[in-house]
């Protein structure tokens, strides 16, 4: 048995080892999540061990454009993040809120999930932490957290890893969530040619690190890893000026581009579907022939949809310009006044996976460049 | 309380979108407890007289004895329920709408003179009022039995005007468009479905129809911006729902392949 590590401990594993890790979190009740090759994308399933990683592959990403391509041989994390973001696992896209089931007296209520499963996430970047911490906020902050993600959340090991090679629509430099994480992961790895660098966040990710044949990292090693981290962030795909945020947007609800953009959109709703930090969702009641058995259901949506902005009497976004807007001025202005951070959070998922190429850095880009109207 | 009356028409059309109805094995014994099923000549001989309180009606209006019989049984009918892409938008049949249907008899038909159609193939709402839509070539079997619930139990039936993509996103899929340059109707098309078509690496085929506001000149000019041709572009467009109108216009003007667009 090897020693636990404390906090903060910077360590090195021979890459083998992380199998270890994953091996003692499967025997700690944790069902492993992690990238996987499917479908033509490294997407988010459940792995058992590094041979279900996307060894070697990495993927060519632009607006509305993504290509699996081989990477560097024997390289497990030398891709950027995929179509699938943690949010599936901790805030699922279909959850039933609860039941219920007509007895002689009545009804009765039951729950909707029986158990929170306990889910590790593998491979979780710095810019999806930054956005679980923002979903934190959102869910669990104020009067009324949601159990529903507290119960997921609270259950979740995150296993996080340093982004050493950005994708091309990559903006975490700009929006200060990446390449590098700093904070809300129980393990982050650094992937060098020969070892995993590993640095513990917590207690559970101490214990997890001890099933592995682990040594404090060199110095060198340490350098070798901040210089490649401070490279990586010179290699973003994106940038995406931040300055004046939110009054920009403020000034410029009128500008001529929201017109321009609106004419390309197709309100598919894609973009808040892969967004990370997206969190809007419909809930509906469903009931059997009988009217035996009830249920609430809650389902991801979107500000992209018809019936998201319709109340009684009409609609308050009629068109897909009045969407876009809200859209874009949420993420990048309200969000500030409202949970005082950008909700964006540099990912790039919304420009490589939106199927009509938009791109909302060259959207804020566009906008600042006019006069405020 | 007596159970409500059922019904089943059908029109011109292949008998799909009745078929989906049978194929509830599981729910079967429990809508024939919840409903009497007073109509339904496809599972029983027995028809009975209306008026009935929910009545399915399958396929396009074709011929002059299809409106007037459609007529009959909207009197009949406290809900009239058009199902599948026949009945709410006229079906694949009606790409004869852009054809000449005269040239098509002759042709096919030895004694031309015997057939005698509509100068266009029309969905159910041409003629009648109809109460809701429940689309797909064919419709979901899912979503007709949510409908049927939600009637029975007095509740919003759930039938989403968003997009395909929506549904495509939620199950996971990953997007043929963006991952593979298939050319997909999901941002254009209603959901209903559950995105079948892309998640097993199809393009939609538009066969629920149009979503509300569909953006399809944008869609088109991304589907020759992956390297379609603007006649391809208006055959996608043209296909089971060719006669919804944004799809029909859509059609119309990639079909105009002289007319360079900017
Ligand atoms: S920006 Fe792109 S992904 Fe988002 S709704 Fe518009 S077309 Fe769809
Ligand atoms: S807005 Fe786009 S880039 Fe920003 S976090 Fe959401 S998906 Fe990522
Ligand atoms: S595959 Fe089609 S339906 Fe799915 S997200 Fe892409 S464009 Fe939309």
């Amino acid at each position: 048995m090897n020693p636990t590590p404390p906090l903060g401990t910077h360590a090195a594993i021979p890459k083998p080892a992380l199998d270890q890790v994953l091996g003692a979190l499967r025997d700690a009740g944790y069902t492993l999540v992690g990238p996987k090759v499917a479908d033509g994308a490294i997407v988010y399933g459940e792995i058992t061990g590094i041979a279900d990683l996307p060894v070697g592959w990495t993927a060519e990403q632009e607006a509305g454009r993504y290509r699996l391509r081989p990477g560097v041989p024997g390289r497990l994390f030398g891709f950027a993040v995929g179509p699938h973001a943690p949010k599936r696992y901790l805030y699922p896209s279909t959850a039933t809120l609860f039941r219920t089931r007509r007895t002689a007296e009545g009804f009765e209520v039951l729950p909707g999930e029986e158990a929170a499963p306990r889910y590790a996430l593998v491979g979780v970047r710095a810019c999806d932490l930054a956005a679980i911490a923002i979903q934190d906020r959102v869910f669990l902050d104020g009067p009324a957290p949601d159990p529903h993600y507290r119960a997921r959340r609270e259950a979740a090991f995150l296993l996080a890893v340093n982004c050493l090679e950005p994708g091309g629509t990559c903006f975490c430099a700009s929006t200060r969530t990446g390449p590098r994480c700093t904070t809300g992961f129980d393990l982050a790895l650094t992937e060098l040619d020969e070892v995993l660098l590993v640095e513990v966040g917590s207690e559970a990710g101490a214990a997890m690190l001890a099933a592995a044949d682990w040594r404090p990292a060199s110095a060198f090693e340490l350098t070798r890893a901040r210089r490649a981290l401070a490279e990586a962030e010179g290699r973003m795909g994106r940038t995406m000026d931040v300055r004046d945020l939110p009054d920009l947007l403020y000034e410029r609800l009128d500008h001529p581009r929201w017109e321009a953009v609106a004419a390309r959109c197709l309100s598919c709703a894609n973009c808040t579907m892969v967004c990370p930090t997206c969190f809007c969702a419909d809930v509906v009641d469903t009931s059997d022939l009988t009217g035996g058995e009830a249920a609430r259901v809650r389902v991801w949506d979107s500000c992209f949809n018809h019936e998201f902005s319709y109340v009684f009497g009409g609609h308050l976004r009629p068109n897909i310009r009045a969407r876009y807007r809200q859209w874009l001025t949420h993420k990048l202005a309200t969000w500030i006044d409202q949970y005082g951070v950008l909700g964006c959070v540099g990912c790039g998922r919304c420009i490589t996976w939106c199927p009509a190429a938009i791109d909302l850095t060259e959207e804020l880009a566009a906008i600042r460049g006019g006069e405020p109207t | 309380m007596a159970r409500p009356r059922l019904a089943v028409y059908k029109f011109s059309s292949c008998d799909g979108c009745q078929l989906s109805l049978l194929d509830c094995e599981d729910e079967l014994l429990a809508l024939a407890g919840a409903v009497e099923i007073a109509y339904f000549l496809e599972a029983s001989r027995q028809a009975l007289p209306g008026p009935y309180d929910v009545v399915l009606v399958e396929g396009s209006v074709t011929t002059e004895e299809e409106v007037e019989r459609l007529k009959e049984v909207r009197r009949q009918a406290k809900l009239l329920v058009a199902i599948g892409a026949c009945a709410t938008a006229g079906g694949i049949q009606a790409l004869r709408n852009w054809a000449d249907a005269d040239a098509f008899r002759r042709a096919v038909y030895p004694t031309p003179g015997y057939i005698r159609t509509l100068d266009r193939v029309r969905p159910l709402g041409d003629v009648v009022l109809v109460d809701a839509e429940l689309r797909g070539c064919p419709i979901s079997k899912r979503q007709l039995l949510d409908f049927l619930a939600a009637v029975l139990i007095g509740r919003t039936p759930r039938m989403p005007a968003h997009s395909v993509c929506t549904e495509c996103k939620r199950r996971g899929a990953v997007c043929v468009m963006v991952a593979s340059g298939v050319p997909c109707l999901g941002p254009v098309t209603q959901a209903g479905c559950g995105a079948i078509c892309p998640a097993y690496a199809r393009g939609c085929y538009g066969c629920f129809g149009p979503m509300e506001r569909p953006n399809t000149g944008a869609l088109g000019d991304r589907f020759v911006a992956l390297g379609q041709s603007r006649d391809e572009v208006a055959r996608a467009f043209r296909g089971i729902n060719a006669y919804a109108l944004p799809f029909a216009a859509a059609g119309d003007r990639f079909a105009r392949s002289d007319i360079e667009e900017g």
